[in-house]
């Protein structure tokens, strides 16, 4: 049997995250509990009702402060982001099935780190900032994109948690998110590509292409954005990927490489 | 009238507030301990020694190997090849070695853990496309389980003469059944020292055949416990599982149960035969009509024989699909190979055989230049015609399924289904295709099969309660809902006082299996028959007239008589079969379809998108509108994931490594058409009410319809299941590289 630790406020859950360095995170479970049979943990670190430690509120600059512990169909559903990063709200709908929505987080999603995790292309697209917090050094910013180190890999203390997610008011930006799943729900996505667009007097001045399961973490196509940038959008930026995925049992590198540029393509050519 | 209207089902409400129990619901019996099995990881290799780790505590733990049995270590079923536990050579990967029951599942995984094998690997063959007559040998001298033929007329002189001859090649791969409630059984020692085997199932009269050999003696009975899906799936294997929880049991002293986790019910339990069928038609280029047929399909029936034969035999006989033709050469071969045996599964062989002339009618009209739909049309069954063995059809259910499907398409074509954008997917880069395609199913045993087996169901009254009693179960089809349906309408009598008695071989005659789309038509005729012999002995014991009610009769009957029952037994139905040159009377009957597809191809990502399913099946008579549409929809849905989602992967042992829901992709509820479904009824004067099978109808031709459906929208034509997103955007670049 596993041990349980159930923290009332975030004060608690940070001490008990120092003291107990064994005892996984758990918020919704909807990956921790899949493993639970195969890979068993010692102890667990209940996050789910956690005061403080969900919610979402608009902050100073128009950004959103989403709590780690919100789960996805309350973002789904929020007015403030589906104002200021719809995508992340697209994002959020199409995480596994209802039940998924219902209980998995935000937090949870970034913590399990899975390159094919479908919210984070999005918060790599949108320069969003993860906070992340410590019983013995308080609260440290960090961008999202040096947050993915490696594969499964954070910058990440053993003493810290994952506390909020901060999301830039993007609304006037040109947005995309695509989930290519094989299944319409509760798949593992074979490629994410989430994408935003800024442009002044039709030249693009800012541009983001993110994907998600083409690598090893999810990553920026940054060969991409330096095409797009300076110029009107031009699909043909498109020829510029240069993605490295891999084969595995749920689909090929060379499939996962086509897709990623022909649905990049498609999207451009609607700009 | 009760039958035809929507009466509830039986099962619906426990079903729906999650009070129905399942097997592994059940109360535990005291001391009951948990089985857990030691398979093979090697698809052909010699069993040296099975060892037990000396320093293990093995207190508490019972093992079971080939030498623990007390009869005979084979899984009878058609042939003895199959053993309950391989001895001194295994077969295919996952095959079981040795059992091991302990008090929790967790000391059971932990003691098979100090079970040690010595193997000698053998060379193994995994590719069924090669294995007949290989070097290495799996069965009999030449790899052939079984071969089957139809042969009408003179098909080679016309292929080689004709004008026009077209030829293709078709694959199918694996497919899994996926029932929701894994494969799961309880072994109970019974007080007189026999044995209850109770729990998930299809067949308790196959287990009851198989255990006979197995335990030596021993008497037992097999009862059904609520059984979630089957398909198929629950056919053959619960036979060997049912010789496991028995031997431990035995062994034991003391109940044993065994639920198989998903992961274990994927990689261990039987699938859907793969197939390799190479069609060649000779066509008149002016009346597009089919001058000669030949089918010549392969399957892989993996390392045991399981009920293969049948399937190979199913496949052959659906072969040329509902299309006349004079001349027709339909031949299978079911082959060995090195892997995890294939077995029954909706459909039986037609899925595979019916897809591949499907699309051949496809590559007929497009080397032609011709509507497919009326390629078809000249060629479809009409009422005098003769089936590939002789048989003569009257039905003219293919124009009816025929012309409401080609209406339907045309009103798709004229009034499209709107693209509804959801999250993740706005923006896509969608074409648009509709297509329909033909089918036709035989129902019951093949031949006389029905007449030899002559299956049985005893009908009883006790008190003001008729029971029927059957081996037919219900495993969400119906059964235990339309049976008394049957009944209650034949004896003009409550629905509410007549039901089901408990599917347990102790009290129930044989019926025969729940398969072969024979439960309702035949089982549910003797049901019939049945009823109104209860009725007559009824009139008989009181000295009632002809004109008296069976609710008159029951009224004047004293409520402490005993209970009354009867036996019915199938009539001979005089069929005329020669099996050994496959001509005569294939099936009593067939139920024909016609199903319409209306989907998307992505072009950047090689996705289907399905819109609208549209399916005409006659169905004889529905005994229950909504269950038959349940029936019709459910396969219709479940054939949608063989044709574009559900791929076995094999890994170079021949084992699934997809084995998890995660990995072997099934449709959900969002990849689910909107469905619609015209029901026809050209009823069947041999099923009860008019009633035909259709449990397995609604599965063998909807890939068909599928591909027919992306090859409108994009113009690839793929012969290969499943046409995963994958297979069809390599097909699509492939298209714009030569383009």
């Amino acid at each position: 049997m596993s041990r349980v630790y159930r923290p009332k406020d975030l004060a608690e859950a940070l001490q008990m995250r120092a003291d107990h360095p064994e005892a996984a995170p758990l918020a919704g479970g909807t990956d921790l509990m899949v493993t639970r049979h195969s890979a068993p943990r010692e102890a667990y670190l209940n996050l789910f009702n956690v005061e403080g430690l969900s919610g979402i509120e608009v902050i100073q600059g128009g950004a959103i402060r989403v709590g780690a512990a919100t789960i996805h169909r309350q973002i789904a559903c929020s007015p403030e982001i589906q104002r200021a990063a719809p995508i992340l709200a697209e994002a959020a709908r199409v995480i596994g099935g209802r039940q998924i929505q219902n209980r998995g987080t935000i937090g949870g999603n970034i913590a399990n780190a899975s390159p094919a995790g479908d919210t984070l292309p999005v918060l790599l697209a949108l320069d969003a900032q993860i906070e992340v917090q410590s019983a013995a050094r308080g609260a440290r910013l960090i961008p999202i994109e040096g947050f993915f180190k490696g594969y499964k890999q954070l910058d990440l203390a053993a003493d810290e948690l994952i506390t909020a997610v901060i999301v830039p008011d993007h609304h006037q930006d040109a947005l995309y998110f695509r989930k290519v799943g094989t299944r319409a729900a509760v798949a593992i996505s074979q490629v994410i590509l989430a994408g935003r667009v800024k442009r002044v007097e039709g030249r693009v001045i800012e541009a983001r292409v993110a994907f998600g399961s083409v690598a090893p973490t999810p990553i920026r196509a940054r060969e991409v954005e330096a095409a797009l940038i300076g110029h009107p959008v031009d699909p043909r930026a498109a020829d510029a990927l240069d993605v490295h995925p891999i084969d595995d049992i749920r689909g090929t590198a060379v499939y996962r490489r086509a897709v990623a540029h022909r649905v990049l393509r498609t999207w451009l050519r609607a700009l | 009238m009760l039958i035809g209207t929507n009466y509830q089902r039986l099962d619906g409400r426990a079903k729906v507030t999650g009070a129905a129990r399942y097997v592994d619901d059940l109360p535990q019996p005291e001391g009951c301990l948990f089985g857990l099995t030691l398979r093979s990881p090697h698809p052909h290799a010699r069993i040296d020694a099975i060892r037990r780790d000396p320093g293990y505590d093995w207190q508490g733990i019972t093992v079971v190997t080939a030498e623990d049995i007390p009869g005979e270590n084979v899984v009878a079923l058609m042939t003895d090849d199959q053993p309950v536990l391989a001895a001194g050579l295994t077969r295919h990967v996952t095959e079981p070695i040795a059992l091991v029951a302990a008090p929790t599942r967790q000391r059971a995984a932990e003691a098979l853990k100090h079970i040690h094998v010595d193997y000698t690997p053998l060379p193994a063959l995994l590719d069924f496309e090669i294995a007949q007559d290989h070097e290495i040998k799996i069965y009999g001298e030449d790899n052939v389980f079984a071969r089957a033929a139809t042969l009408r007329g003179d098909p080679d002189a016309l292929l080689r003469d004709a004008e026009l001859v077209i030829e293709g090649i078709y694959r199918v791969g694996h497919q899994e059944q996926l029932y929701i409630e894994p494969q799961g059984l309880i072994a109970l020692p019974r007080e007189d020292g026999g044995l209850t085997i109770l729990g998930s199932m299809q067949c308790p009269y196959y287990i009851h055949k198989a255990l006979k050999r197995v335990l030596g003696g021993v008497d037992f009975n097999v009862r059904q416990t609520t059984t979630g899906g089957a398909f198929g799936g629950k056919e053959d294997y619960p036979s060997i599982m049912g010789a496991h929880v028995a031997l431990l049991a035995l062994k034991a002293k003391a109940p044993v149960k065994m639920i198989y986790a998903r992961d274990e019910d994927l990689i261990a339990t039987t699938k859907r035969h793969p197939a390799v069928i190479r069609v060649r038609a000779a066509v008149d280029p002016k009346s597009a009509k089919l001058l000669a047929v030949e089918s010549q399909m392969i399957f892989d029936g993996g390392a045991y024989n399981t009920l293969s034969p049948v399937v190979n035999s199913r496949g052959v006989l659906h072969g040329a699909g509902p299309y006349v033709c004079e001349h027709v050469r339909v031949t299978g071969v079911m082959v060995a190979s090195h892997t995890p045996p294939n077995g029954a599964f909706r459909g039986f062989g037609a899925p595979q055989s019916q897809f591949a002339m499907e699309r051949h009618m496809d590559r007929i009209a497009r080397h032609l230049e011709m509507d497919p739909a009326e390629l078809r049309r000249i060629n479809y069954y009409r009422p005098g015609d003769l089936t590939p063995t002789g048989q003569r059809l009257d039905d003219p259910a293919a124009e009816e399924v025929f012309e409401r499907a080609r209406a339907w398409v045309e009103a798709a074509r004229r009034a499209p289904a709107p693209v509804e954008e959801a999250p993740g997917g706005r923006g896509r880069d969608l074409a648009r295709g509709v297509a329909f395609v033909m089918g036709f199913h035989g129902a019951g045993f093949t031949g006389n099969g029905e007449s030899g087996l002559a299956a049985k169901v005893d009908v009883s009254l006790e008190g003001d309660r008729v029971l029927i009693h059957t081996a037919s179960i219900d495993m969400g089809q119906g059964i235990d809902t339309v049976f008394p349906a049957i009944v209650a309408e034949t004896l003009d009598y409550p629905l509410d006082k007549v039901s089901c008695a408990p599917h347990d071989t102790a009290t129930v005659p044989n019926s025969g299996p729940t398969a072969a789309s024979r439960s309702v038509m035949v089982v549910g005729g003797v049901s019939q028959k049945g009823a109104r012999q209860l009725r007559e002995a009824l009139r008989a014991a009181l000295g009632a007239g002809p004109e008296a009610t069976f609710a008159e009769l029951v009224a004047a009957r004293s409520p402490e008589a005993p209970p009354l029952r009867v036996r019915a037994q199938y009539d001979d139905d005089g069929a005329i079969w020669d099996a050994a040159r496959y001509w005569g009377d294939a099936y009593p009957t067939y139920a024909w379809t016609a199903v319409a597809v209306e989907l998307d191809v992505d072009r950047d990502t090689g996705e289907v998108i399905y819109r609208r399913l549209f399916q005409a099946t006659d169905v004889g008579k529905a005994m229950n509108k909504v269950i038959v549409e349940g029936q019709l929809e459910g396969g219709a849905v479940q054939a949608l994931g063989y044709a574009t989602l559900e791929e076995v992967v094999i890994d170079a042992r021949g084992a699934m490594k997809n084995n998890r829901l995660t990995d072997y992709i099934i449709p959900t509820t969002m990849d689910t058409p909107e469905l619609e479904t015209a029901i026809v009824e050209y009823p069947f004067a041999g099923g009860p009410y008019g009633a035909k099978g259709i449990g397995e109808l609604p599965h063998d031709v909807p890939a068909a319809a599928v591909a027919a459906a992306i090859e409108d929208a994009v113009g690839v034509v793929l012969d290969q299941l499943p046409m995963t997103p994958q297979r069809v955007l390599a097909a699509l670049m492939m298209q714009e590289e030569e383009a």
